[in-house]
C-alpha cells in the first residue's frame, strides 16, 4: 500500500438526501422513499445498512452509485483529493468515479454474451490500465479464492448457477484498488465456506482502508464484518404508506 | 487523477432539421468525448435518425451548428468546410454502419476489397499490406480468412454486418455512427455483433453514437444515452441511471415496456 492509512478521513459524506420516484404511468403518483439521510463513512470502516426490507437500504446504496438520480440533498466522495457531490455529478464524472474511486458488487450479475467468466472479473482492471494479461492473471486468482472450478473460467456466466454467478460479480468487486466499496447483499446465495472467504475478503478491504457500505441480511456476516450500523428506519419519509 | 478538461469530438449545439412544416428534429445539444459510446434511442419517428443523419453530414440541418475536432486538434464547422473536406473526413476519420449491410457494403466485389478499398481511399496503394491488412480485419470480426475473395452476396446477414464493420474500422476511425447495427438480425446473431462491437469500441478507444430503438442494445454499449420524442431530447444521463431511475414520463414508458424473458 503506497500511503498510511489515515483513518480519520472521511470517504463518503451523505447529507439530507432524499429519493422519491414520480410515477408518471400511474398518474404522477409520488412515492417517497428516503428523506434526509445524512451520514459519514470513513476510510477503513465497513458501515452496514440496518433496517427491514422495504425501509429504502437498496435506494440508498443505488444512489451512492449514481444508479438513482438523488431528489434531493449531498453526496461527497473523496475522488483523488477533492470531495466531490456524486448527486450533482455529470455523467462523465460519476463514470470517472466509478472507475477510480467507487466500486459496487451487486447482487446479481448483469451478464454479457459470450464473454468469459474470467474475463468479466478482469474487465475493471483493464479499464484502469492494466494489461490484459496480467489482469487475467489476478482474475484468476481470485475466482479460485472463491473456490470456483477452473473449469468455469472461460465460460460465460450466463448459464452458471446464482451461487456461481455471484463468485463472478464477488470477484469483478473485489479485484480493484477503489477506495471506496458498495456491497449489496454479496453473501445472499452463497455456502458457509464462500461466505467465510468474503467475510476475510471484506476484513482485507478494511485493512488497506477502504470505505464499504453494505447490506447484509445475513446476520453471521452482518455481525462479522460491521464497524457500525445504520439504522434506515431513521430516513423514512414522514408520510410513507 | 482523473481530469476531465479534454474538449468534445463532437459538439453539437440547438440543432433542428424541419421538412417544411414537419419537424424531424428540434433544438438538439449535446458532446461526445473520446472513447465515449453515446446510444440515441427512440421509437421510430421520434427524429433519432433525422438526427444522426444531420450530425455525420448526410442531411443539411436547418438550424444550428454542429463541430468536429480534426486531428491536428482544431473545432471546424462542419456545415462550413467545403464538400471535399467533409468527404476525407468521413472516408478517414469516420465509419458509418447501416442497419442493412448492403448500404454500406459493394455487395459485388470480394469481401477483402470492400475492406481494401477503405484503406486504398486513405492513399494505401501495396497489394501484398492491403491483403493483411484486410485479411487481419476479417479475422477480427471473426470471418474465416478463406473468406477473402468471396462477394458479400454470398454471406448471412450477420456476416454482412461484420464485413461492413470491418470496412468502416480499417482506417482507425476516431468516431463511429451506427444506425440500427443490430436490427434485422436474429437474437443469437445479435448477440455476438454486440459483444464483438463491445470488445472492439473497448479495444479501440472509439468514440461512437449509436442509434437504437432497443434499449438492451443501450444498455450493454453505451456509457450515457439521449431519449427522443417527437424530435425532441425528453431525457438524458448515464445508461445506468436512465434505464433504472427514468425521470421523464415516456422513458418511463419505454422502460416499462421492456419484454422480460
Amino acid at each position: 500500500m503506497p500511503d498510511p492509512v489515515n483513518r480519520d478521513a472521511i470517504a463518503v459524506r451523505a447529507s439530507s438526501l432524499s429519493k422519491s420516484f414520480c410515477m408518471h404511468l400511474q398518474g404522477g403518483l409520488e412515492l417517497p422513499v428516503v428523506e434526509g439521510a445524512s451520514f459519514e463513512v470513513r476510510a477503513g470502516e465497513c458501515v452496514v445498512l440496518g433496517g427491514p426490507s422495504g425501509a429504502g437500504k437498496s435506494s440508498i446504496l443505488k444512489m451512492l452509485y449514481g444508479n438513482y438520480a438523488a431528489s434531493s440533498g449531498e453526496i461527497l466522495i473523496r475522488h483523488g483529493d477533492a470531495m466531490v457531490d456524486l448527486a450533482a455529478a455529470s455523467p462523465r464524472l460519476v463514470l470517472a468515479i466509478r472507475r477510480e474511486t467507487l466500486g459496487y458488487v451487486s447482487q446479481f450479475l448483469r451478464t454479457v454474451p459470450r464473454v468469459a467468466a474470467v474475463d468479466v472479473v478482469a474487465e475493471p482492471l483493464v479499464a484502469r490500465g492494466i494489461d490484459a494479461g496480467t489482469a487475467r492473471e489476478r482474475a484468476g486468482l481470485t475466482l479460485e479464492r472463491l473456490n470456483l472450478p477452473q473449469r468455469l473460467w472461460q465460460l460465460p456466466p450466463a448459464t452458471f448457477s446464482g451461487g456461481e454467478q455471484q463468485r463472478v460479480n464477488i470477484a469483478r468487486g473485489f479485484i480493484t484498488d477503489h477506495p471506496v466499496l458498495l456491497l449489496d447483499e454479496p453473501t445472499a446465495s452463497l455456502d458457509a465456506a464462500n461466505r467465510r472467504v468474503v467475510i476475510e475478503m471484506i476484513a482485507e478491504k478494511k485493512a488497506q482502508g477502504v470505505a464499504q457500505i453494505g447490506i447484509f441480511h445475513d446476520e453471521e456476516v452482518r455481525e462479522a464484518v460491521a464497524d457500525r450500523i445504520i439504522d434506515v428506519r431513521g430516513f423514512a419519509p414522514a408520510h410513507a404508506a | 487523477m482523473t481530469m476531465l478538461d479534454e474538449t468534445p469530438l463532437l459538439s453539437v449545439t440547438g440543432l433542428s432539421r424541419y421538412y417544411g412544416e414537419r419537424v424531424g428534429c428540434r433544438d438538439i445539444s449535446f458532446e461526445v468525448y473520446p472513447g465515449e459510446v453515446l446510444a440515441i434511442v427512440g421509437e421510430s419517428g421520434s427524429g433519432k435518425t433525422t438526427l444522426l443523419n444531420c450530425i455525420s453530414t448526410r442531411l443539411e440541418p436547418s438550424a444550428g451548428c454542429v463541430s468536429y475536432r480534426m486531428r491536428d486538434g482544431e473545432s471546424r464547422d462542419l456545415y462550413r468546410m467545403s464538400e471535399a473536406e467533409r468527404r476525407l473526413l468521413m472516408r478517414t476519420d469516420w465509419g458509418f454502419v447501416h442497419q442493412n449491410p448492403a448500404d454500406g457494403l459493394r455487395m459485388t466485389v470480394s469481401a477483402g476489397a470492400n475492406v481494401g478499398e477503405r484503406l486504398m481511399a486513405v492513399g494505401e496503394r501495396h497489394y501484398g499490406r492491403i491483403r493483411d491488412t484486410a485479411t487481419h480485419w476479417l479475422s477480427r470480426v471473426e470471418i474465416a480468412a478463406d473468406r477473402i475473395d468471396d462477394q458479400p452476396r454470398a454471406f448471412s446477414g450477420g456476416m454482412r454486418q461484420r464485413l461492413q464493420i470491418a470496412r468502416n474500422l480499417v482506417t482507425g476511425p476516431r468516431l463511429v455512427f451506427m444506425d440500427e447495427p443490430t436490427g434485422g438480425l436474429d437474437v443469437s446473431v445479435q448477440a455476438r455483433l454486440l459483444d464483438l462491437l463491445r470488445g472492439l469500441v473497448n479495444d479501440l478507444g472509439l468514440a461512437a453514437i449509436v442509434v437504437t430503438h432497443d434499449l438492451a442494445v443501450a444498455r450493454l454499449l453505451s456509457h450515457r444515452m439521449i431519449v427522443m420524442k417527437d424530435g425532441r431530447v425528453v431525457e438524458e444521463g448515464l445508461t445506468d441511471r436512465v434505464l433504472d431511475d427514468p425521470q421523464a414520463p415516456y422513458t418511463q414508458l419505454l422502460v416499462s415496456s421492456i419484454l422480460q424473458v
